[in-house]
């Protein structure tokens, strides 16, 4: 009862919270996002064994924000973290060409896991500070975001060491999560549901 | 399972204070969902945890899949900052132990708090990561370990030590170089953090004696303040003293200072461990062991139960070693047989049984049974063992001790137990002559009210071995008919088997045991009808006879002289058919037996009870088999067989040991031949003794074998006159010749084709020893003044250096082959002189008893008076020059 009209309470005043879970190849970009949002810093980052979870507030948004290594060993394991999820923040090196069809692949497998149906997608193209990098478009191209039916879907081009678009970005999140449950549509699968 | 009524009562009652009462792993498991809530309950998550741990620590098993989610569910209490639910999320992690694949997980998340502010995250994140991790992650984090070894907060310190301590089995490299740190460690105040650090420095080290022992002696200086560290450095002091004492024979041992220091420590467990490090000293002196001695015994009446144990734990085993050095303590230790605590009620008992001479004995039955009925019946049978072998020592003392073991017998207790006293009885009935009616009165005694058929079947059989030889063997046929009238069947059949015993081996009483044999013909039961039936048949139709008389017995009573696993092949090939079954063409060669043999080297013979009286005891067996070769039949009566000696290594083709048994003119060698390889059959297999130089010993036959497949051991044998008469000796060469075949293992045919081939054993040799069979005796000095000075000879040896008087003692026992009396083979400690008294049977059946007097000097030489009493003066001398010649 209490916690029912804690939320009631939320919706109307206080503040909303979203899990997101940011996935993406090796060396992304995604630890430097998370503590960038986080503590407003750029951390000098090893690689990430295993993840990082911190909670960054924007505007009367809560999120948190799991941040799962993309070493290729961590990869098999992301698909635990992704049920009761709002939605998928999805980075991508867009210096990286060469990678781009891995990256598709494993956006591909993620977007359709049955945990993962009804959550809205971010994309961030990071690293669009660095000359030669892949345009936001060519990265969506890359992706194959044109071809998703029925997805939610934005595509944000950013850098993360200056914290360009990171912002935009979760604007983005917050705004087509509050349509989106003003609508009355699902945004997560917990596993209770099956 | 079928626990009384009541038990599972108070089971029940018990259970309902468990807050985990009834909880089961499915409901858990759903519970555990809440894990992945947006919203985490702290609190619930926490008791979610406590209940899997639970189930964990149960036993209960997780699935592969189970373990994963709940694993995975588990990593995403991370995000919460609730303190206690952290420390849960360390614990279950270490339990679930999830796959390397799975658990990398939470290595960032672990290596955040190992570098938090929070001293407990860091300790608990050290001892989980490194639980989880691998050797190339290690290096990464090695930085962080070394600060955490040096950190100023004890509990992180120790978390990573230990750590380190189980580092060091997975990736030692890395571990050894934390040693400076881990040095520095050593100086710290707090007391788990030395313990700790001491116990990791020294298994860094503990491949390099050199290391471990300048370790030992800078920190024997006296930094170590932690009492714990201390235990753990008197033990790796001991084991100093132990690796050095080999190298250097002053006498003076290294660091002894120290451990004399710690006896005064005011740490009780430090006491005692100091104590037991000196009591373990090899070949400790009277002058060490004293100090030690006397600490031990002011903890005996400690106050503390734990102390007083441990106390008398180790005075027990000194009593073992050094029986005299202990009897300071029986007072105290008298006092112990009334102590609450029954295993220290125990070990005082047995090891006063132990240090007791025979003036204390009485005094000491007396105590003890009073103590007999509140203990266990594990702790009874422990006495009983004690009293046995006390018994064996101190033989006039039968009287006593016979008693008590009857009284005891006569008390309520469990099959073991009645079983231990019972074979403790016979025991003592056999190696005592003395004892023997007395001991048979018992057993008559216990019989009459005994719930377990399989000891009254044993005790009735040994009645009838027994009974019929002693002086009044009327006095037992109540008892026996009794159990007719009174038993169950199977116990009624080994009554009128015993009965048929007394009446076919005491004349006189053969008309009244006819008459009860008679009786038996009514019986409800089919067996014992029918061994009453051929028992009254075989003895009675045979009244008159003589000659026929004897075979008559031997089929009766006689041990079967084939070996019963053979029997019963034979006879499942039987079919019944006109033909009568005929035991004559059963084989008598001895299979599978000999390999059992060699499986266990030393092996005792089964139970030192009824058992070693049957056919089944070796010498039995071997005179069985060897009396059923016809060439051997002409040697006449076999004096004495050897112990298998091995003529391979362990781990050989073929495997060989060899008996020698002697006869008055003749030497038997039996090699016990085994083939271990699947995949050859050796045929046509013999041994080709050489006796190089020795001219008294003459082959006069020798039994090959046709084959020797795989894994079925089998008997080769040679036989020798002696030329000389008695006593010749020598050593034999033996070679193995055979034919080899190799075996499809598959189809399990051999080869048409054979290749001949040898095989070189080791050498073998007749020694002195084998001509005397050890015999015991009760009472040496009425024997040695029976026998008389007519054929005594005396004269002097000297032995040279020897390191101590015991193994003076005991090489010349193992030269004579004769049995210590009295107990006289045990040397106390740091004597200068030595009395054994040894005696034995020559071939010939010649009775000899040797007294021997030892005397040790300062640069321990060994010199020796050598006494011999014989039946025979040139036995007498033979003895001489058996010593005189070794």
């Amino acid at each position: 009862m209490g916690q029912a009209f804690r939320k009631l309470f939320d919706a109307f005043f206080g503040n909303r919270e979203m899990r997101v879970v940011m996935l993406g190849l090796d060396a992304a970009g995604k630890t430097t996002i998370l503590y960038k949002l986080h503590i407003g810093e750029v951390l000098s980052t090893v690689p990430t064994i295993g993840f990082n979870v911190e909670k960054v507030q924007y505007k009367n948004v809560i999120f948190t924000v799991w941040d799962v290594g993309g070493q290729e060993k961590l990869r098999p394991l992301w698909r635990h973290y992704f049920n009761n999820t709002d939605g998928l923040i999805y980075v991508v090196d867009s210096l990286d060409r060469e990678r781009i069809g891995k990256a598709k692949a494993e956006f591909q497998a993620i977007i359709n896991d049955p945990f993962m149906l009804n959550s809205i997608i971010l994309v961030f193209a990071n690293k669009q500070d660095m000359t030669g990098a892949m345009t936001p478009m060519e990265v969506c191209q890359g992706l194959g975001l044109y071809e998703l039916k029925n997805r939610v879907w934005h595509i944000q081009g950013t850098c993360a060491l200056k914290g360009e678009g990171l912002y935009e970005g979760l604007d983005w999140l917050a705004s087509s999560l509050k349509e989106l449950q003003a609508a009355g549509r699902p945004t997560s699968i917990g596993a209770s549901t099956f | 399972m079928a626990q009384p009524l009541g038990k599972k009562d108070d089971d029940q009652e018990d259970e309902e204070y468990s807050p985990f009462l009834g909880i089961e792993k499915g409901a858990v498991l759903q519970e555990a969902r809440v894990f992945n809530d947006p919203q985490l309950d702290a609190r619930r998550c926490s008791q979610v945890i406590t209940k899997l741990l639970y189930l964990l620590n149960q036993g209960e098993n997780f699935t592969k899949v189970e373990a994963t989610e709940v694993f995975f569910s588990v990593t995403k209490l991370f995000q919460s900052k609730d303190t206690v639910l952290r420390r849960m999320v360390y614990l279950i992690i270490k339990e679930l132990s999830p796959s390397a694949d799975e658990v990398i997980i939470v290595t960032s998340s672990l290596m955040k708090d190992m570098n938090s502010k929070t001293d407990m995250y860091r300790a608990n994140a050290i001892r989980v990561l490194c639980r989880i991790i691998d050797g190339t992650l290690l290096t990464q984090i090695e930085r962080y370990l070394k600060q955490a070894i040096v950190d100023k907060n004890p509990v992180v310190a120790s978390a990573a030590l230990v750590s380190g301590i189980h580092l060091l089995q997975t990736n030692p490299e890395i571990v050894k170089r934390w040693s400076n740190e881990v040095q520095e460690a050593i100086q710290s105040r707090a007391a788990l953090v030395q313990f700790h650090a001491l116990a990791l420095l020294h298994q860094i080290r503990q491949n390099d004696r050199l290391a471990v022992s300048k370790l030992v002696a800078s920190l024997t200086k006296g930094s170590v303040r932690s009492p714990l560290a201390q235990c753990l450095l008197i033990r790796y002091t001991s084991q100093v003293i132990r690796d050095s004492s080999t190298n250097i024979q002053t006498g003076e041992r290294p660091l002894s200072d120290y451990l004399e220091t710690c006896l005064r420590h005011k740490t009780d467990m430090v006491t005692i461990e100091a104590a037991r490090a000196i009591t373990e000293f090899s070949g400790v002196t009277s002058r060490e062991l004293n100090p030690a001695i006397t600490a031990l015994q002011l903890f005996l009446s400690s106050s503390k139960p734990v102390v007083r144990f441990a106390a008398v734990r180790t005075l027990n085993k000194v009593a073992m070693t050094h029986p005299l050095a202990v009897t300071n303590c029986n007072i105290d230790m008298e006092s112990l047989i009334s102590d609450q605590n029954r295993s220290i009620a125990t070990l005082a008992i047995t090891t006063l049984l132990k240090t007791g001479n025979e003036s204390s004995i009485d005094r000491l039955m007396k105590q003890i049974s009073n103590f007999m009925s509140d203990i266990a019946d594990e702790f009874k049978i422990v006495v009983v063992e004690a009293i046995r072998s006390l018994c064996l020592k101190f033989p006039l003392k039968h009287r006593s001790l016979m008693n008590f073991l009857s009284n005891i017998l006569r008390e309520e207790g469990g099959f073991e137990y009645k079983k231990a006293i019972i074979d403790s009885i016979v025991t003592l009935i056999r190696d005592i002559p003395e004892a023997k009616e007395t001991g048979l009165f018992h057993l008559c005694e216990f019989i009459e009210d005994c719930e377990f058929t399989y000891l009254s079947t044993q005790v009735l059989h040994f009645l009838g071995n027994e009974g019929p030889k002693s002086s009044e063997p009327s006095k037992y046929i109540r008892y026996i008919y009794n159990r007719v009238i009174l038993e169950n069947a199977t116990v009624r059949a080994a009554a009128v088997s015993t009965l048929a015993k007394f009446g076919s081996m005491v004349e006189s009483l053969k008309p009244r045991i006819f008459v009860l044999l008679r009786r038996c013909l009514f019986d409800s039961d089919d067996e014992v009808r029918d061994r009453a039936t051929l028992y009254l048949n075989t003895l009675e139709w045979n009244g008159s006879g003589g000659e026929t008389d004897k075979g008559v017995k031997e089929f009766l009573f006689g041990a079967l002289d084939v070996p019963l696993v053979n029997l019963e092949a034979s006879l499942q090939n039987y079919e019944s058919s006109e033909e009568p079954f005929d035991i004559s063409t059963v084989t008598k060669e001895v299979k599978s037996q000999s390999l059992t043999e060699k499986k266990v080297p030393g092996k005792k013979p089964p139970t030192l009870g009824l058992s070693a009286n049957g056919p089944t005891s070796p010498f039995r067996a071997y005179e069985n088999l060897l009396s059923s070769i016809p060439e051997f039949n002409s040697f006449g009566q076999l004096f004495k067989s050897s112990a298998p000696i091995e003529l391979t290594d362990a781990e050989t083709e073929y495997a060989v040991n060899v008996v020698k048994h002697i006869y008055n003119g003749h030497v038997v060698f039996q090699y016990n031949c085994t083939n271990t390889v699947p995949e050859l059959l050796l045929e046509n297999v013999t041994v080709m003794v050489d006796n190089f130089d020795v001219e008294e010993f003459e082959e006069v036959a020798s039994k090959s074998l046709k084959a020797l497949p795989y894994d079925s051991p089998a008997q080769i044998f040679v036989a020798f006159k002696k030329s000389d008469g008695l006593l010749a000796t020598g050593k034999f060469s033996n070679t193995l010749n055979f034919i080899y075949k190799e075996v499809d293992t598959t189809t399990g045919e051999a080869e048409e084709e054979g290749i001949e081939d040898q095989y070189e054993l080791e050498d073998l040799e007749v020694v002195p020893a084998d001509y005397m069979l050890g015999v015991s005796l009760l009472n040496f000095k009425n024997s040695w003044e029976s026998m008389g000075p007519d054929f005594e000879r005396i004269d002097e040896y000297g032995l040279g250096v020897r390191e101590s008087l015991a193994v003076a003692v005991s090489a010349v026992i193992d030269i004579l082959g004769m049995k210590p009396c009295e107990g006289t083979e045990v040397v106390p400690n740091n004597a200068r002189s030595h009395t054994c008294l040894l005696s034995g049977v020559f071939l010939g059946d010649v009775k000899v008893l040797v007294r021997l007097s030892f005397g040790i000097d300062g640069p321990k030489q060994v010199a020796m008076k050598l006494a011999v009493r014989s039946e025979d003066a040139s036995i007498s001398d033979k003895i001489h020059e058996i010593v005189a010649n070794s």
